[in-house]
């Protein structure tokens, strides 16, 4: 039996620590150290995410496989009819988003790239931010890449967003005023409040979390992370989402993809 | 939209114990959570789970609202012929979500 959802308990614990980060400073993840946040997660849960039988994400990847095979939008195409079977010309897609679109000029990642898909070739009204819809067919394109290792794309265009991702992550918000380096970074073999703090690795979304009963995106995590620490999360379109994945994409380069994952 | 993931042997020896997992998407709403505005969210749950093996009930469960999000049962049956394993989930409303599976048993 799984956890109903509760108040993040570790916001009290939260709140002795930062004098001892305040010493430390932003060093990057070495390569060697990389590790998913899987291995930070007990065996039940380690289990849980390895067997298809038992893992619920697979119900949100079920559904994305209907939805990739369902007509839609104006131009009545399905994604099927372009790109065929998803389990060739999806392979090796979700591991180097967040990618460059030249029509906006700016990044978007795998959510992103789906809703311009379906606004340019579907001519179909954009999927929902973390509506169940957008979930499933995210996971499903994802799930095509599982076992791959992230790849982040290497064009030249991105590396000004991937810095300011960087900048965002070492920049310290909120009440706690703590930065996403300050833990993840300088702590990530520390726990917080009895649960281990790990690296913040974004290897395994859509992921399936006990707390929330359902599949949600790494943005969904990272506005948990900034109520969290109590600052304001960034509204839900918000570019600096994009950005931060940019650098946390290019941070967990080599590890393989999960999708869809579980964790606590 | 597919709701269930059934996990059963498609054959088996007679005499053999087979596990089967069942695995439904729903969210258990318990009936205890404020909404928005401080409205109750009415409960909504699935309350019983019942297997039947060849039109025999095999194995059966009543659910309770503190049960999570997206029941996973799992369970064992000694495989006695060839037949249609059905698994029935009923929901507070009465509605009834069915999924089956054909074993062979040699």
């Amino acid at each position: 039996m799984r956890p109903r959802p509760r108040a993040p308990a570790v916001i009290a614990a939260l709140l002795s620590i930062p004098a001892l980060l305040a010493v430390s400073g932003a060093v990057a993840l070495e390569q060697g150290d990389r590790r998913s946040g899987i291995a930070f997660a007990s065996p039940q849960t380690q289990a849980m995410q390895a067997d298809d039988t038992a893992n619920p994400g697979m119900l949100w990847v079920m559904d994305g496989a209907q939805l990739w095979r369902r007509p839609d939008g104006a131009a009545g195409k399905a994604c099927q009819e372009c790109h065929g079977d998803a389990a060739q010309s999806m392979k090796g897609v979700a591991p180097r988003y967040p990618d460059f679109d030249a029509g906006l000029g700016r990044p978007v990642d795998l959510s992103g790239r789906i809703n311009l898909c379906r606004v340019r070739h579907q001519r179909a009204a954009p999927l929902a931010h973390e509506g169940s819809e957008m979930l499933a067919l995210t996971a499903f394109v994802a799930f095509q890449s599982r076992g791959l290792p992230m790849a982040p794309a290497a064009d030249a265009r991105l590396a000004p967003f991937r810095a300011e991702g960087r900048r965002l992550f070492e920049q310290r918000m909120g009440q706690l005023d703590l930065s996403c380096a300050n833990c993840h970074d300088d702590h990530w073999s520390a726990r917080l409040g009895g649960s281990p703090v790990t690296q913040a690795q974004p290897n395994a979304y859509p992921l399936y979390r006990l707390e929330w009963q359902a599949l949600g995106s790494l943005q969904r995590r990272m506005r948990n992370c900034m109520a969290g620490v109590r600052a304001e999360p960034f509204a839900y379109d918000a570019a600096d989402y994009i950005d931060l994945e940019l650098y946390l994409a290019a941070r967990a380069a080599g590890l393989p993809m999960e999708t869809p994952g579980v964790r606590p | 939209m597919a709701r269930t993931l059934i996990h059963a042997p498609k054959a088996a020896r007679a005499g053999e114990i087979i596990e089967i997992r069942a695995m439904i998407a729903h969210p258990m709403e318990t009936g205890q959570r404020m909404g928005v505005n401080g409205t109750m969210i009415p409960r909504a749950i699935i309350n019983r789970f019942v297997c039947t093996y060849g039109g025999e009930v095999v194995f059966s469960a009543d659910l309770h609202p503190a049960v999570s999000a997206n029941p996973f049962l799992s369970f064992c049956v000694v495989a006695t012929q060839s037949g249609v394993l059905a698994f029935a989930w009923t929901e507070d409303t009465g509605e009834v979500h069915v999924a089956t599976t054909d074993i062979t048993v040699t």
